[in-house]
């Protein structure tokens, strides 16, 4: 295979890194299986396009599609904590009803940005070549990263990560989880909804598709980084996140190579993250049966010890 | 009246109207003098774990006054109580964070009910008395500051748990029979470092024990529900004299029913 397939997908998963930090955030972090994800990914791309269609600067068209997510993600998350619709169902709403607001942005199902100028023809100015989109890709994922890693070390964070890990405790200390849940997702989103920005620039169009399936493709990306980096310490987590989304979209550039039909992908990313998540099941029919055993009369005494009064 | 906490007329009733009404507490009037270690006691489904729910705000009550401290607190959130509150579960896993280090558990407790901004989560100055407050456990826990809690045995955590709920100096500790899922021997080492840390700030405790002995020996008040009720109310010198054979007697006599399990209850628990 060509060099130049390998340079794309290192330039995708780059620009895609941002979109699965963010899903880092939400599904792992906050423990929240956030399906805004599709619509602000796509809310990310109509915003920048919309603005820069109409001849508006790109880096702040970008700013704003940041600005868009964050809202989305809040309203998910208001949806939730204040409406008490279950997670799953707030952020199938959200998306739902960000596919009309999206089409309304645009005014079109397809906005193409042929003549105007992006945040990659800038980097073109500067004479950055072809590296271009890996360098901004590069920027981005380096910049988010840095600031989930310090953020999610201050009490904020330290609160934020407690809500996902055990979000009984953290209230007992005094924390209201309602708001660091509607943090959370905000953030998540507007990492999700910046990626989307950037991929509509670095495509030259938005689609009112383009965020189909990408929760999917997030995951699949997270999984597999978390496979590879693992999950010991901070810095790897968000190092798995970015590992992984370039790894996926290397693998979609093989498949593809190989012949696989472009229509097909979406099977195939589903395949794998059904395959990853059942993993550790099938490793337990295999090895654990034994030590399952035991540890289910280790509990049946714990009981009979219990009901002393 | 000098009082801590403040109980009156509180009742609490989960589905109510629904065929699955229950009553849980019915006219509940307690009040706690500073200080007060407080055990109590009763069947199950008495209503124990639902008092000290509506004390800490996870419920909201139906009638009644809870204060605190002076003050009403009935229509404050948990996490707005939680301040003044420390709590220990019975279930090890409740009172942790898995995925955290021993250090973020220990600074997350430490900043119980205060606003968290972005300063840093976990500093030089409170590494020191994490490790200094580690040690008195005596588990051996002050040098694994950066280990995951999720790698401890349920002793150790639930140890830790204890430590996590007072650390803040709470002005009031509910304990849910926080050593009733650990071995006979870790729940004893538990139980006494509760006592010396209870004892160290004179904190006012409600502690929930199916252990009779416990539940003569810890503290100075013994309170037995029924049914959400309280019906006896042990105060000393009356208790001391006590036995867990007139205890159970008591039992039996307000309750009309006889505990089935009671050989257990002598025997089984240390
Ligand atoms: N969240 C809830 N929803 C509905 N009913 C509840 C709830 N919590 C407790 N109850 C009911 O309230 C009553 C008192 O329960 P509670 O848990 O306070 O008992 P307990 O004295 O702690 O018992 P145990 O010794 O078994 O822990 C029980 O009848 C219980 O079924
Ligand atoms: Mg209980």
């Amino acid at each position: 295979m060509s060099l130049s397939i390998w340079l794309g997908a290192l330039e995708q998963g780059l620009l895609w890194g941002a979109m699965v930090l963010g899903v880092y955030i939400t599904f792992r972090v906050l423990n929240y299986a956030d399906l805004t994800i599709d619509g602000s990914f796509t809310l990310g791309a109509a915003v920048a396009t919309r603005l820069i269609f109409a001849g508006g600067n790109p880096w702040l068209a970008t700013f704003l599609a940041v600005c868009a997510g964050a809202v989305a993600g809040l309203i998910t998350g208001l949806l939730h904590t204040k409406l008490k619709i279950a997670p799953l169902l707030s952020g199938i709403l959200v998306m739902i009803a960000l596919y009309s607001i999206n089409l309304r942005i645009m005014g079109q199902a397809n906005l193409s940005l042929l003549r105007s100028d992006t945040i990659f023809t800038w980097m073109r100015h500067i004479h950055a070549g072809n590296a271009g989109p890996s360098l901004l890709g590069l920027a981005a994922v380096l910049l988010v990263s840095a600031g989930l890693y310090l953020f999610l070390q201050t009490e904020l964070g330290m609160a934020l990560r407690a809500t996902g890990d055990n979000e009984q405790m953290i209230r007992s200390l005094g924390v209201n989880t309602d708001g660091t849940k509607l943090i959370g997702l905000a953030m998540g989103n507007a990492l999700v909804a910046f990626s989307g920005g950037m991929v509509a620039q670095y495509q030259g169009f938005a689609d009112i598709g383009m965020g189909i399936g990408m929760i999917i493709a997030g995951l699949a990306s997270v999984i597999i980084g978390e496979a590879l980096v693992g999950t010991l310490t901070l810095i790897r987590c968000l190092l798995a996140a970015v590992t992984g989304s370039i790894i996926y979209r290397a693998v979609i550039a093989l498949v593809l190579q190989l012949g696989m039909p472009s229509t097909d992908l979406k099977l195939l990313t589903a395949l794998i993250v059904i395959i990853a998540l059942a993993l550790p099941l099938f490793r337990e029919r295999l090895g654990l049966k034994a030590r399952r055993r035991e540890r289910g009369e280790q509990i049946a005494q714990a009981e009979r010890g219990n009901q002393s009064f | 009246m000098n009082r801590l906490l403040r109980l009156n007329g509180v009742t609490k009733v989960f589905n109510p109207g629904g065929v699955n009404e229950r009553i849980a507490l019915r006219d509940i009037s307690l009040h706690l003098a500073p200080g007060d270690v407080v055990a109590v006691i009763g069947s199950n489904g008495a209503g124990k774990s639902t008092l000290l729910n509506v004390v800490a705000g996870v419920y909201e009550i139906d009638t009644g006054i809870i204060s605190l401290d002076g003050s009403p607190v009935q229509a404050l959130p948990e996490h707005a109580r939680a301040a003044q509150i420390g709590r220990v579960f019975q279930d090890p896993l409740l009172g942790t964070a898995a995925s955290m280090t021993i250090e973020e558990n220990l600074a997350m407790a430490l900043r119980r009910g205060r606003r968290r901004g972005l300063r840093r989560g976990v500093s030089a100055g409170e590494r020191e008395l994490f490790r200094e407050q580690l040690s008195l456990l005596g588990l051996g826990l002050e040098g694994r500051l950066s280990a995951r809690v999720g790698l401890l045995s349920g002793g150790q955590r639930q140890a830790l748990t204890v430590l996590m709920a007072t650390i803040a100096a709470p002005k009031l500790l509910l304990l849910d029979e926080h050593t009733a899922a650990l071995d006979p021997r870790t729940a004893r080492t538990v139980l006494e470092l509760t006592e010396k840390i209870i004892a160290r700030h004179g904190l006012t405790t409600l502690m929930v024990t199916h252990n009779l002995e416990q539940a003569l020996t810890v503290g100075n008040r013994t309170i037995m529900m029924h049914e959400g009720r309280i019906v006896l109310n042990l105060t000393e010198p009356e208790r001391s004299n006590m036995h867990v054979s007139d205890l159970l007697l008591k039992f039996e006599q307000i309750s009309g029913n006889t505990l089935d399990n009671d050989r257990m209850l002598l025997t089984a628990r240390g």
